[in-house]
């Protein structure tokens, strides 16, 4: 039990080395020595939080991009004002890709964020500056937000914990909005333990938000055994079905292996594995593509300039909205509101945005079939390990095919969490790679089972990125 | 509410003959000249120059004209709620607020704020759904209507698209007499939830027709006008009518009807003024027998239903003068302003080929789910209408001028058939109402709610009279002190000794007390001078302090006058 942290201790773990882009996120200036020890487990008494996530202590600065560098919301986020109440400390606000919209981070409003296990490296995205606050020890847990893999993904290329609720699960007051009907909250822990923790904490019914559901949240924590009182074969009988669409071509072979190996060591803790397929998987990123850009074309049409934000000066009101958001928006950002309100218009709605509609009917029909035979489905969290810093940059294809693994899961609603389960070549010691285990709609405790199983059990794995010099293992 | 009550769209056939329009405006010149210099020159500036034209000629043509088309109105009707809090979040609604202090993050659109439905607003759109007689969608949905403006702090609307929780149905109502009268029904196309906008605050005369687009600067515009956001969020109910009407006073009386039906459902003030119910209009014209439709014009700017009334008769005037002089091709879809100064409508944009408000669904509202049970209880929950409720007045044998006056407002109606289940006479509950009560309240400027006398009362009050306790002459006395002051007709006969004299014998006496006390009268009624009598009745009924029976009197006093003294 700790019953004082010392942040600047955490925060200083990550060195800046070279270049000065390395800092995860913005440090909280009333981060203070924590002496409260009421928020739920021991460890999880400090977390960062993604920019997009609303909370009214952060100053100007501090917040999202560009065109709202001025502005300072008056509220807080459902899920911040949760943990606040049950007496965590929020330390900052991470990195990210401007509105959430990106792979690598690279399409932030402020700085690049590397990869702690290599510098050179992207930490994923858009939730990296949180994946990467968590790997680099700096705070215990971190909140970012899942769109189409935003938690997911960094999460596998930084080696920590990510955990995709379920639609619903989480209220989205007080997130700015992405695409609403894909975008949830989720977690960030260096453990499976912390992460289900820190869900558990955020999840349940809010009055704010029509989409969070009424369904009763169980004890998420009560699934923690410690691995000396496990069986010899704790998930004995449990159906996993590995997604066979996700170890085809295309996939890294570094990364096939590592899932192969972790498919292999749920076998041996009793699971009985098979491979499925699930046909329609291929059609899930343009479907993804098009219903996130849409939806973001008109999310993000508050962004105006009139009552907040930039404000273009201008003679007239066509130009005052055309260049307070020229100026505001990253290009990114842009590339995805012409996307999606080309998806929209008139003619062309019905070849693009219904039919991607459909689509995603057939992919949530797929999936339930696919659960209904087995318990998890398991896939690799992402085609390959972290990139290169500038490697996809200018190929915004390339980019948007490394959500393949994850968007699938979002424009069916379940949850999913990805923990590291191996390496693959590159940087000083290896890459992470990241096991991604599915599950049905709401049963997310079953995820944090499987998950902490898995990862007590897991042996010749070290987690913590090589220059993290103070920290060995879990105790912090 | 007394306005409403005595609301009665006046017809100005002069609109359509410029030099009778000129003369109007020269009325309000008049009135205008003391407050302002100024709008008086602008008003003089804009006077056509047409006025010059011989009105007499004028007057027949247009009327010539007029009659070889036919005009299709169809009419969009936004119904604001009167629901406590607005449509997707907490905040309350008070027309006249200061602006800006009825907001939220939600309202304001602020980042991460997210819409939660007031359940109210599905219960009054099923309500009025149901009143109109339309098909109610038991799965409907919201749909986002994206436009880019000041007022709109999200970007976009949240409205119904091809979902409406409600289609089809239809608007029964009768004319005003003084129009013609006659049964109409006509279609009512959807009805669909949506919110409200925000307000743009134009400080000085704003000029409502100048689009923000054209200001030299938006800083400027700006320091000007401000955008007030109190109404951002109300929830409104839409309500499209199909293309039936054909005349100014019928589109006039279909928005007449929907603001009693909402009325009656107390969904809605339905004040005009307010902007609780707004009408925009849509006319075109097409020579009578030709099937296919003319060009569509919008007006909007209407704040009454007498400006629905002249607005199109005069857009139907225009129309029509520009297809008799081989110029219809200069009517263009376009949105027209209704100026009441002026009495005319104007340019106020051309429409640039279709918008497209790219609308897809809500995704941060689930769909709109009614069970059958939920709009079963609702129906059974539903007042009489005001269609019911003329036609069962229409029974009781009242005149279709009884009926509309009595059915036009809901709580003069409320109060009429209090009267009646208090057992009083139909036809005379009537006329006290449409009478005396009526004048008083007009000299008065209340409302009927306001009135001191109960229903009971005055069904007492006709029964007074009804039974000969009292006189038709002190029951129209009693009547007044009873609307100011109230109490009860029995206390108030009692208390003033007010009944009637009926007694023979007492009138007799007091016939004999005027008589001696008037020989020389009495000597020239003898003398052939018959009409004395009245002068003789006048005085007994003096003496009686009003209270004698007026037959009784008038026959005991022939008796005695003829007779033998």
């Amino acid at each position: 039990m700790l019953s004082t942290i010392q942040p600047p201790r955490y925060l200083s773990r990550f060195p800046l080395r070279g270049r000065t882009k390395s800092r995860p996120f913005h440090i909280l200036s009333s981060a203070q020595p924590v002496t409260k020890t009421s928020f739920a487990a021991d460890q999880s008494q400090i977390l960062s939080i993604r920019y997009s996530l609303l909370n009214r202590h952060l100053s100007a600065v501090e917040l999202t991009h560009s065109y709202l560098n001025r502005y300072r919301p008056p509220f807080d986020a459902t899920a911040v004002k949760r943990l606040k109440d049950l007496g965590a400390i929020v330390v900052g606000k991470t990195n990210l890709d401007e509105f959430g919209m990106g792979s690598t981070t690279e399409a932030s409003a402020f700085k690049v964020t590397a990869n702690p296990w290599d510098l050179s490296r992207v930490p994923g995205g858009s939730s990296g500056g949180s994946a990467a606050s968590v790997s680099a020890r700096q705070c215990v847990v971190s909140l970012g937000s899942d769109t189409g893999g935003s938690v997911r993904q960094p999460a596998s290329f930084c080696g920590v914990v990510g955990l995709k609720p379920t639609y619903g699960r989480v209220s989205r007051f007080g997130l700015m909005a992405y695409a609403s009907s894909l975008d949830v909250i989720g977690c960030f822990g260096s453990s499976v333990a912390d992460t289900g923790i820190l869900l558990h904490a955020i999840s349940g019914h809010d009055s704010l938000d029509a989409t969070s559901s009424k369904r009763e949240v169980p004890d998420f924590t009560s699934q923690f055994t410690s691995a000396s009182s496990l069986k010899s074969r704790p998930l004995e009988g449990l159906r996993v079905g590995l997604i066979r669409e996700t170890v085809d071509a295309g996939v890294d072979s570094g990364v096939k292996s590592a899932i192969q190996g972790a498919a292999a060591h749920l076998e041996q803790l009793g699971c009985v594995l098979k491979e499925v397929s699930l046909p329609s998987f291929s059609l899930g990123l343009p479907a993804y593509y098009i219903l996130a850009s849409s939806e973001s074309s008109s999310n993000l049409s508050r962004y105006d300039g009139v009552r907040y934000g930039n404000q273009a000066s201008s003679d007239e009101l066509n130009a005052l909205y055309e260049e307070s958001r020229a100026k505001g928006f990253g290009s990114e950002v842009k590339m995805r509101i012409l996307m999606g309100t080309y998806a929209l218009s008139a003619g062309y709605y019905d070849a693009y945005y219904k039919r991607a509609q459909q689509v995603r009917t057939i992919i949530r029909k797929s999936f339930k079939a696919a659960l209904d035979e087995n318990d998890i489905l398991i896939s690799p969290a992402a085609p390959s390990a972290a990139y290169k810093i500038g490697e996809k940059k200018n190929d915004p294809l390339a980019m948007y095919a490394g959500d393949i693994m994850t968007v699938n899961v979002n424009l069916a609603g379940l949850p999913a969490l990805v923990l590291p389960c191996g390496f693959v070549e590159g940087g000083a010691v290896g890459l992470p790679v990241g096991l991604q285990i599915i599950g049905a709609a709401f049963d997310e405790e079953k995820l944090v089972k499987v998950g902490h199983i898995f990862e007590q059990t897991l042996e010749g794995y070290n987690f913590v990125p090589p220059l993290i010099t103070d920290v060995g293992g879990a105790s912090a | 509410m007394a306005s409403t009550l005595f609301r009665t769209i006046q017809i100005h056939p002069f609109l359509l003959y410029p030099t009778a329009l000129f003369s109007r405006r020269n009325g309000v010149l008049y009135c205008t000249m003391k407050s302002s210099q100024t709008q008086t020159a602008t008003q003089e500036k804009q006077q056509p120059p047409k006025v010059k034209v011989p009105q007499h000629a004028l007057k027949k043509t247009v009327d010539k004209i007029t009659r070889d088309y036919e005009a299709i109105i169809g009419i969009e009707t936004h119904v604001q709620l009167s629901t406590l809090t607005k449509a997707f979040c907490s905040c309350p609604y008070n027309y006249g607020s200061q602006p800006n202090t009825n907001i939220c993050p939600i309202c304001m659109g602020l980042p991460g704020a997210l819409p939660v439905l007031n359940s109210k607003v599905i219960e009054f759109a099923v309500k009025l759904g149901l009143a109109l007689n339309c098909k109610l969608s038991l799965n409907s949905k919201f749909d986002r209507k994206q436009y880019f403006y000041p007022d709109l702090p999200k970007g976009y609307q949240i409205s119904q698209f091809d979902i409406p929780i409600a289609t089809g149905g239809y608007v029964d109502l009768d004319l005003p007499l003084e129009f013609g009268g006659g049964h109409r029904k006509f279609g009512t196309t959807r009805v669909h939830m949506e919110e409200d906008a925000g307000k743009l605050l134009h400080s000085g005369n704003g000029d409502y027709s100048q689009e923000i687009t054209s200001l030299t600067s938006i800083y400027s515009y700006f320091s000007k006008h401000t955008v007030d956001l109190n109404r951002a969020g109300v929830p409104l109910l839409e309500i499209v009518s199909e293309p039936d009407m054909r005349t100014g006073i019928e589109a006039a009386e279909y928005a007449a009807e929907l603001q009693r039906v909402v009325r009656y459902l107390g969904i809605s003030n339905g004040n005009m003024q307010e902007g609780s119910l707004r009408c925009d209009v849509n006319v075109s014209i097409r020579p009578v027998g030709q099937s296919e439709f003319g060009t569509k014009v919008e007006i909007k700017n209407l704040n009454s239903f007498s400006s629905i009334n002249r607005a199109i008769d005069f857009e139907i005037s225009r129309q029509a003068l520009l297809h008799s002089q081989g110029q219809s091709d200069q009517i263009v879809q376009e949105t027209r302003l209704w100026e009441e100064g002026a009495q005319k409508t104007v340019t106020m944009r051309k429409k640039e080929g279709l918008s497209d408000y790219r609308y897809f669904p809500e995704p941060d509202l689930p769909e709109v789910i009614l069970t059958q049970e939920y709009v079963d209880s609702i129906s059974n929950s539903l007042p009489e209408l005001p269609e019911a409720k003329r036609r069962r007045y229409e029974k009781m044998g009242l005149s279709m001028q009884d009926v509309l006056f009595l059915a036009n407002d809901m709580n003069v109606a409320e109060y009429f058939d209090e009267t009646l289940s208090s057992g009083a006479d139909i036809k005379l509950a009537a006329n006290w109402i449409m009478g005396d009560i009526a004048a008083y309240m007009k000299n008065e400027k209340l409302s009927i709610n306001d009135i001191k006398l109960t229903p009971q009362e005055l069904a007492e009050l006709i029964a007074s009279i009804k039974s000969g306790t009292i006189s038709g002459k002190i029951g129209k006395e009693i009547l007044s002190e009873l609307l100011a002051k109230g109490g009860t007709v029995k206390g108030l006969i009692e208390e003033k000794d007010l009944i009637q004299i009926a007694d023979p014998v007492e009138i007799g006496k007091m016939i004999d007390k005027v008589i001696s006390e008037n020989p020389k009268q009495l000597e020239q009624y003898r003398s052939g001078k018959t009409k004395l009598q009245g002068f003789f009745a006048g005085q007994v009924m003096k003496l009686s302090k009003g209270k004698a029976n007026p037959g009784l009197l008038n026959k005991i006093l022939l008796e005695k006058l003829n007779g033998q003294s």
